[in-house]
């Protein structure tokens, strides 16, 4: 595993992200704040794709498999 | 890049221009960048109206609270907040003289640029890519400078008087003949300013009931000297010669707004290099659009005169087109030749009026002759006059200087704007935040770059400018190159999706194995 090579590319990502988004520029304590709103919503995102994602998905596969036969019914199980 | 050449029989070389767009999410990010700086601007100037932050900006008295808000608009609000944040790299103080390298007086700030203070120390040879030393005639070297030790310590540096009273010397009127001669026109006139030149003259070239049609990206001193002036102006696309054609055409069939008199006169404003994009004006074209809707050209050839041109004559010359087909012919000295001040060129009754009827020659002080002295040799060296073939060879150097830094460029796939020609180099940067990181690294190289950002350029192409200088050798210029190539990849700089290859070299091994 090329540790090394991965980790520098992982900063030079950083840095990236800090330019674009003008983070560079930013005094510490800025930073700090944005850097918090970015992540609270970024995990607030995924934690919703993490509950809500996968019962939409089986909900609707369900409603096309409907067309094509009932063989699936008896399998469906109830999300609480 | 097209097809052949357009306007084919006007032009006798190809003229190669470059304005690349970058990809979509260029824009995208860029505007992405300004807005979060934008959300930060609006938490500051929260702060510092609640008190909760040291106000360090210039704000209204107590008693005037209640008066129209003076600091409010996006000027303002651009200022405090995002210009703010990169100011270190402007305002540099610089302690030598500008040649191809120069040393630097070290600041450092501790409240994130809203002061600085000196450490002392100064930054050795900084190779100096922002000066606009075409031609490298800003030199300390005692043998080049023996004439104007000489005429500095017959004159003395002050004139203390304006052209009309007794403010017009022997140098002067040397300096005048040998501008006309170098040019090849009638006569000239020089002033102690180039943007007092632009500014001071149009007003007394025209006025009222005339029409003005200006470029759309000219410099403030010729958009300064129109205002004054009190003509109307009208502003065409950037070297667009259908747009060009349409106002002339609408000027001249609907005349003056209200009366439909016809126009006293029309006068196009252009540039010959303009000096944020490195783009020269189609002046084949404008010349045959004037003559035939007759109107009057004024060319200011600030950044091309000694840039451009087989020896150094400009833009005119670059053309192949003759002196007397540009109506007006203007420059400064403060580019090419290492001095400052300006010169107005063209017939002798066109100068004449302008010695009686100009506010530079009733008010302004008079060029001092040292100055006057170093355009005087700087010219004659150019011209050939002092006996050596160095001022062509300048001109040469300039022009594979030029190429050679164009080419590298593009090859490495950076985004550069303008003519191959031109010796001013804008690279495209885009992003705000790229912005100060790239002018401070660059300085940590020893590298001094002027980085420009809106309101110069459209607030979404902000750029790196590079002037090429004939003093620069090609080992400043391959160090130049590979940091610009490594801070390239660091900063994702490369947005170019034309570029050549960057390593040929590769090409030449495969070839030779194939010749086996």
């Amino acid at each position: 595993m090329d540790f090394k090579g991965m980790k520098n590319y992982l900063y030079w990502l950083y840095c990236q992200f800090e330019l674009i988004t003008c983070s560079y520029l930013m005094e510490p304590w800025e930073k700090l704040l944005f850097y918090t709103f970015n992540i609270t919503m970024l995990v607030t995102i995924l934690y919703t794709a993490y509950i809500f994602i996968p019962a939409h998905i089986s909900m609707a596969l369900q409603f096309f498999w409907h067309f094509f036969g009932n063989q699936h019914e008896n399998t469906v199980s109830v999300v609480k | 890049q097209k097809n052949g050449i357009s306007n084919g029989t006007l032009y006798k070389k190809t003229f190669i221009e470059h304005f690349e767009q970058a990809p979509m999410y260029v824009a995208v990010l860029t505007f992405l960048g300004f807005g979060v700086g934008t959300v930060f601007g609006y938490l500051r100037d929260f702060m510092r109206a609640w008190g909760l932050e040291k106000r360090n900006v210039a704000t209204e008295r107590e008693q005037q609270k209640d008066f129209v808000p003076l600091y409010q608009d996006f000027e303002n609000f651009y200022t405090r907040n995002l210009y703010m944040r990169i100011r270190d790299n402007w305002n540099r103080p610089i302690c030598s003289v500008p040649g191809p390298q120069f040393d630097l007086m070290e600041r450092v700030t501790d409240d994130y640029n809203w002061t600085f203070r000196f450490t002392g120390r100064t930054i050795k040879n900084v190779i100096n890519m922002g000066s606009y030393n075409y031609l490298g005639f800003a030199e300390t070297d005692v043998n080049a400078l023996k004439t104007v030790t000489r005429e500095l310590q017959k004159y003395g540096t002050g004139i203390c008087s304006t052209r009309q009273e007794m403010g017009t010397l022997d140098k002067h009127v040397e300096l005048e003949q040998l501008v006309a001669k170098f040019l090849g026109v009638e006569d000239s006139m020089v002033f102690g300013m180039g943007f007092a030149t632009n500014s001071m003259n149009i007003p007394a070239l025209v006025g009222k009931g005339c029409l003005i049609l200006s470029d759309e990206l000219n410099h403030t001193s010729l958009v300064l000297g129109a205002r004054l002036s009190g003509a109307t102006i009208r502003i065409f696309k950037h070297n667009n010669m259908q747009s060009l054609e349409k106002l002339l055409r609408e000027a001249i069939i609907y005349g003056q707004p209200r009366s439909r008199r016809a126009w006293r006169k029309i006068i196009i404003l252009v540039e010959g290099i303009y000096s944020m994009e490195g783009s020269i004006v189609r002046l084949p074209e404008i010349v045959s659009l004037k003559k035939k809707y007759k109107a009057y050209l004024y060319l200011d050839e600030a950044h091309s005169i000694g840039a451009v041109g087989a020896t150094g004559r400009g833009v005119v010359e670059y053309f192949g087109m003759s002196p007397d087909d540009v109506d007006v012919l203007m420059g400064t000295f403060t580019k090419s030749f290492g001095a400052a001040g300006g010169y107005i060129a063209g017939k002798k009754d066109l100068v004449d009026f302008l010695r009686t009827h100009s506010h530079s020659a009733v008010y302004a002080t008079s060029m001092c002759p040292p100055v006057a002295e170093q355009i005087i040799r700087a010219m004659k060296c150019l011209m050939g006059l002092d006996g050596t073939t160095q001022g062509l060879q300048r001109v040469r150097q300039l022009g594979k200087n030029t190429r050679y830094f164009r080419r590298r460029l593009h090859e490495m796939g950076f985004i550069i704007y303008g003519n191959d020609d031109s010796p001013v180099v804008p690279l495209l940067l885009y992003m705000p935040g790229k912005i100060g990181a790239f002018a401070r690294r660059m300085l940590e190289k020893n590298i001094g770059v002027v980085v420009v950002g809106f309101p110069a350029t459209p607030i979404t192409e902000s750029r790196a400018r590079f002037c090429v200088s004939a003093a620069h050798t090609r080992e400043m210029l391959d160090t130049v190159l590979n940091a610009l190539d490594e801070l390239g990849d660091f900063l994702h700089l490369k947005y170019s999706r034309y570029s050549k290859s960057s390593h040929p070299e590769l090409y030449e091994e495969t070839r030779l194995e194939l010749e086996d």
